[in-house]
């Protein structure tokens, strides 16, 4: 087992950080909101006016509370760097996120794991988007070539009146090795809900999205939109299940998988429910080969059969 | 630059073309005249080398090379390239960077100037994706502008006015005669006698089979008067034949 000073803990996560697309000065300017956390360790959490990151570690990860103040418009995402370098680790986030009415906040989160051989990281979040508050939470994944990690997002989120909730997860860097997501969102009147997933399954990757929309309120709206592209024998089931319960609530579930090879697994579950005459939800899935007439058309332009699907793959997890 | 000796494609023993000869010049819009189905995509494919069309007779040359065994990107490193009659939507790519790809990675200000050369304002579709927001109009126009940053040395361009508005369509023709003033040939294959009017040469094509070949007013007019009134059209062989 490789020990790490904290120093060399935050200058390996920073450089790891850099490496996965995160914004190295970012991580080191005092005007950005950040929190640095290393297996159970915080290396960094800063706020700055409208923002108050409390932490507390414990034996397995860390505990956060995020609170983004009422009227608070934050000019410049929030980072968040969450990782553990060593092979084997355990990493436990509990986040609570109170974003305040009327609040303005856009939230960057990469989560490192580049020698991942046997690596769990959980996330357990609970959060609450004030009245005609904004919160976009974007987290994006960079997972080593081992394929040796089981990661596990999960979150309810309650999104007030006239609030917003987008979230864009996106893991194509690295074997994903397990994923098992699962994020819940429950809207009052006017509330808007989009979940994002993208992921590239490589190897014998195995993943699960489980995307679930409650339009509880009036003129609520929700997206739930998947895009997976799977080689090797990866395999994957999505589950997007969207519900309006309320009158003019207006969801749809939107998954494309894409199966390159024989030997991968793909499975899309809409579920679409409506209990208010005149909510209305829509689905479509698509689950196939990729197009050969979209590899076509840039083999045309005079790219080799790999590099037009790999053009096409980038698309799709862009 | 392009010669086409005594092609033939059979498919599930229907013949689909059928001992086809032409030959485009470089710098020439050779255009192609038919009614629907018979056989100008078909025909495309088979330059073209897409939809895993192999021509079951006959030869097509392309400076001076049997390209029948070339891959399609083999074919487009040589210099061909087709714009389909419906081209691919592909989520998350962007209008730039398809333009970019297109012309071999070369800098903002040309992709800038084949979106002017179709009529289409950069700075309201570089960031845009090639997919389903965008109208069949304006995905036929970004279409041609790629060909116009690629500059082939052969642009196959399928139906290129269908699905066209009419504003849109002589952006899309000044975009094609473009083309051909930067030095690519241009096999355009069409439906429409007003579009084949801005070709140097066009063929009438049925059932697989060229059964004229002039300048483009004396074309259209021999399709117009012969082929709008067929009753025949892509009935067997040996009744186009007769024609």
């Amino acid at each position: 087992m490789i020990s790490y000073s904290v120093e060399k803990e935050y200058q390996g996560l920073v450089d790891a950080y850099e490496k996965a697309g995160g914004d190295r000065s970012a991580l080191l300017s005092k005007d950005v909101a950040k929190l640095v956390i290393h297996q159970n360790k915080v290396l960094s959490a800063d706020g700055v006016t409208g923002i108050k990151i409390e932490t507390k570690e414990t034996e397995t990860g860390v505990n956060i509370y995020f609170l983004v103040e009422e009227g608070a418009k934050i000019q410049r995402p929030v980072h968040l760097c969450f990782g553990v370098l060593p092979r084997e680790g355990l990493q436990e986030i509990i986040l609570k996120v109170n974003a305040q009415d009327n609040s303005e906040v856009n939230v960057i989160a990469h989560c490192i794991f580049p020698n991942a051989v046997k690596v769990i990281h959980k996330m357990d979040a609970e959060i609450e988007i004030g009245n005609k508050a904004k919160f976009n939470y974007k987290e994006t994944h960079y997972h080593g070539d081992f394929g040796g990690i089981e990661v596990i997002p999960r979150a309810r989120i309650k999104v007030g009146k006239g609030g917003v909730w987008q979230s864009t997860f996106t893991l194509s860097q690295g074997l994903v090795g397990k994923l098992d997501y699962d994020f819940e969102v429950f809207c009052q009147d006017k509330g808007i809900a989009e979940l994002v997933v993208k992921a590239y399954g490589k190897g014998h990757d195995d993943i699960k999205v489980w995307e679930k929309i409650h339009l509880n309120g009036v003129g609520a709206r929700g997206l739930a939109k998947t895009r997976l592209v799977l080689s090797d024998k990866a395999k994957a089931e999505v589950k997007g299940e969207t519900y309006g319960n309320a009158p003019y609530a207006r969801g749809h579930v939107d998954c494309i998988e894409l199966v390159n090879g024989t030997e991968a697994v793909a499975k899309a579950i809409p579920i679409v429910s409506v209990t208010n005459e005149k909510a209305k939800v829509t689905h479509e899935a698509a689950i196939g080969s990729i197009d050969k007439r979209q590899v076509e058309t840039l083999m045309a332009r005079g790219l080799d059969e790999n590099e037009a699907v790999d053009v096409i793959v980038r698309g799709l997890l862009r | 630059m392009l010669e086409v000796e005594n092609l033939q494609l059979r498919l599930n023993g229907k013949l689909i073309i059928n001992d086809l000869n032409l030959h485009v010049n470089k710098g020439e819009i050779y255009g192609i005249l038919g009614e629907n189905g018979t056989g100008k995509t078909t025909l495309a494919h088979l330059i073209m080398g897409t939809n895993n069309y192999k021509p079951t007779a006959g030869r097509i040359i392309f400076e001076g090379q049997d390209i029948a065994d070339l891959s399609v990107s083999q074919r487009a490193k040589k210099g061909i390239s087709l714009a389909w009659q419906e081209p691919v939507r592909i989520e998350g790519l962007r209008v730039g960077d398809y333009l970019k790809l297109s012309g071999n990675n070369f800098g903002i200000e040309p992709v800038k100037h084949c979106l002017g050369m179709v009529g289409l304002e950069p700075a309201q579709y570089l960031n845009r994706d090639i997919d389903n927001t965008l109208s069949g109009g304006e995905r036929k126009r970004i279409e041609l502008a790629s060909l116009l940053a690629m500059r082939p040395k052969l642009a196959i361009l399928d139906e290129p006015d269908s699905g066209i508005d009419i504003i849109s369509l002589p952006l899309i023709l000044n975009g094609i005669v473009g083309m051909s003033k930067q030095g690519s040939s241009v096999l355009l294959i069409t439906h429409n006698e007003k579009v084949a009017e801005i070709a140097h040469r066009v063929s009438v094509l049925c059932a697989g089979k060229i059964l004229m070949t002039g300048a483009p007013a004396e074309t259209s007019l021999w399709f117009k008067n012969n082929c709008r009134a067929c009753v025949h059209i892509n009935v067997p062989v040996e009744e186009a034949e007769k024609l």
